[in-house]
């Protein structure tokens, strides 16, 4: 199979849908005539024009609105934040208007829009470019949220959420969108709330998902040398969850570390562990544990980056906990 | 173009709809029929008459959360109306919107909004889907006083100016940010200066009379309905009555809503059809006589109508039919 950059699988997604729909279009700063900030969307203005590919000025609330709006009056806005870091001066059109607008409408105006671009750190850029804020969107009915791990789910779940009815918050990661992967020349979609496991095992579960996965991976493979078998699942979809797999895994292993780039507090580790405790409490042989960013803001320094982000060290080190084993 | 005879009468049983309207929900609040948050419309109807008679009936409509008379203007029955102010399942909005969130697809009545300048973008945006799609449908986005003062607005003038989008901005300022006057929070009380920083075409409007409203509209319809882009206009009006039902309106004397009172764009609607001859007293009572049965058969239809079932909580939340919702 061929294998492309994670950047190529998001452009081809909406390429792929705007040939099909032409009330699709892409907005946001520096899409068109700069080919995109991180290049996901090099060569799409030459192809579907500047009417369908759009750059914006920075007014992340102004354009969200706009875009919510369009949405409202029959089109498919795919609208692109820099980063999500920048979507929280747009927040008030994602959660007051685009999630609240069916319901307040008693049905009458769906939104189907997709909000993209990347979340999470990307190395020393300082603690206002570093947030992950899955979590909070996540907590918001009426949204959608997805954080794709890889070139082929991104791929199909970015083409999912272009046609999904309601609106959708699709988080990448600069750190992934030069990744290769290998992705399929035919079409194909992946339904959006399903997890998927990447390596079955015995164990121990370890769930994350997005760019973090490069970090449970890592972990797992260091585990398999170590005769651990961990068991990895990817929620891919956060919004809905997929808990199902999650506590299928569990009843397996009677073991689960979960892996989350988010701050400690409120956020999808705190949810699963309710979730397990809840649904699966008489299957745990350890407590939960998680591995999630410092509940600080992430800071310059290497060495506070370090110190505050996942890492395989940390998850290993959690692995070990719940398993009793003495390191 | 001259305003003629049947617009003259519509704008005259269209505001009176909205008055005797008005009236009859602040009783209701009163005895508790309506709840929630209730922003009456009293003393600006002259806004939505003359922007109303002066568009089609496919040109979609936004507004903030004082939307009874835009849902109204805009044809949706008072029945829907009072419905969804009394929470009813037959409401516009299924009783899940209330007072601030009244809706009507049918009508291009995209809704009401309640977060103060939020609906700017959005009238924009659906501008920019008419534009996207061929159409030379134009958008009237409504805003407050208040809202003029929002990052969102500026961020939208900016965007529909660059982009020639067919939306007119109807600044309603009725001289109060709730209980906050134009002068207390800005240099530029002439808000539609606020329009001449992006090079929009604006000017200031007497809202209180209905003949000005409808020509300064109809000139800014027929220029978006060729390409030409947006207008900001600033409707000059007032509200007769407070911010919302809970707002006694201690910060204005009452020289100053009566010297509004005596420009009653009702009364002189009234005045100008006697003088002009379109109407007699005769039809004046019969009028009177329909709104007052029109807006006590929706009192009654309200009344009548079920709430919605509790089964209707977790629908059109999303349109995914089967959403996995968390329950437990």
């Amino acid at each position: 199979m061929r294998t492309i950059q994670f950047r190529e699988a998001l452009r081809e997604a909406m390429s792929e849908e705007m040939r099909k729909d032409e009330s699709i279009f892409l907005m946001g700063e520096e899409v068109a005539e700069y080919n995109g900030a991180y290049k996901v969307s090099q060569g799409m203005m030459d192809e579907f024009g500047a009417k369908r590919v759009i750059d914006t000025p920075i007014s992340e609330l102004g354009f969200a609105g706009i875009g919510v709006g369009a949405a409202m009056n029959g089109l498919r806005p795919i609208v692109e934040f820099m980063t999500f870091n920048f979507s929280l001066v747009a927040i008030d059109q994602v959660v007051n208007g685009a999630s609240k607008m069916l319901q307040m409408s008693g049905g009458q105006f769906p939104v189907p829009i997709v909000f993209r671009g990347p979340t999470g750190n990307a190395g020393q850029l300082g603690a206002q470019h570093s947030q992950s804020f899955e979590s909070w969107y996540a907590n918001c009915p009426g949204l959608k949220v997805v954080v794709p791990s890889n070139p082929y789910d991104a791929k199909g779940l970015l083409k999912s959420a272009i046609i999904d009815p309601d609106p959708v918050i699709f988080m990448e990661s600069e750190l992934m969108y030069g990744d290769k992967g290998e992705v399929p020349e035919d079409e194909y979609y992946i339904e959006l709330g399903q997890a998927h496991v990447d390596q079955e095992g015995t164990d121990v579960t370890l769930v994350g998902f997005g760019k973090i996965m490069k970090v449970v991976h890592a972990a797992a493979q260091e585990l398999a040398k170590e005769d651990i078998s961990a068991e990895v699942i990817d929620l891919r979809t956060v919004r809905p969850i997929d808990y199902a797999t999650v506590l299928e895994s569990v009843k397996k292993t009677n073991r689960l570390v979960l892996v989350e780039e988010a701050w400690p507090l409120a956020n999808f580790s705190t949810d699963i562990a309710f979730r397990v405790q809840k649904d699966a409490f008489d299957y745990l042989d350890a407590p939960v544990l998680r591995i999630n960013s410092a509940d600080t803001p992430l800071a310059y320094a290497p060495t506070l980056v370090q110190a505050a982000l996942p890492s395989a060290e940390k998850v290993i080190k959690a692995v070990k906990e719940v398993m009793y084993i003495k390191s | 173009m001259p305003v003629t005879k049947e617009t003259y009468l519509y704008w005259y049983e269209s505001m009176l709809l909205m008055r005797r309207f008005e009236e009859k929900s602040g009783q209701l609040y009163g005895q508790q029929k309506i709840r929630g948050f209730c922003h009456l419309y009293i003393g600006q109807e002259a806004v939505v008459a003359g922007t109303i008679s002066a568009i089609r009936q496919e040109d979609p409509i936004i507004t903030a959360y004082r939307d009874h008379a835009h849902a109204l203007g805009k044809g949706v029955s008072a029945r829907a109306v009072m419905a969804e102010l009394y929470g009813k399942a037959t409401g516009c909005s299924k009783g899940k919107g209330g007072s601030m969130h009244l809706f009507s697809k049918e009508h291009y009545f995209f809704g009401g909004h309640g977060i103060v300048g939020g609906q700017i973008p959005l009238g924009a945006g659906i501008a920019f889907a008419e534009q996207y799609k061929g159409t030379d449908n134009v958008c009237i986005c409504y805003l407050g006083d208040g809202a003029v003062r929002q990052g969102a607005l500026n961020e939208t003038f900016n965007m529909a100016m660059l982009w020639k989008l067919p939306v007119v901005f109807v600044c309603e300022n009725n001289g109060y940010a709730m209980g906050t006057s134009v002068q207390r929070t800005t240099n530029v009380t002439d808000i539609y200066k606020i329009g001449l920083a992006y090079d929009m075409p604006s000017e200031p409007v007497d809202g209180m009379s209905c003949e000005s409203v409808h020509e300064a509209m109809d000139r800014a319809v027929r220029r978006a309905r060729k390409g030409e882009g947006p207008t900001f206009l600033e409707m000059r009006t007032y509200r007769y009555k407070g911010h919302s039902m809970s707002d006694p309106a201690r910060y204005r004397t009452k020289e100053e809503v009566e010297e509004y009172k005596a420009k009653d764009p009702i009364e002189i609607v009234k005045n100008t059809i006697l003088e002009k001859k379109y109407a007699d007293e005769a039809w004046f009572e019969e009028i009177a006589a329909k709104v007052k049965e029109e807006v006590e058969d929706s009192v009654k239809f309200a009344e009548e109508s079920p709430f919605p079932d509790a089964d209707e909580l977790y629908k059109d939340v999303y349109a995914q039919e089967d959403y996995p919702f968390i329950l437990d």
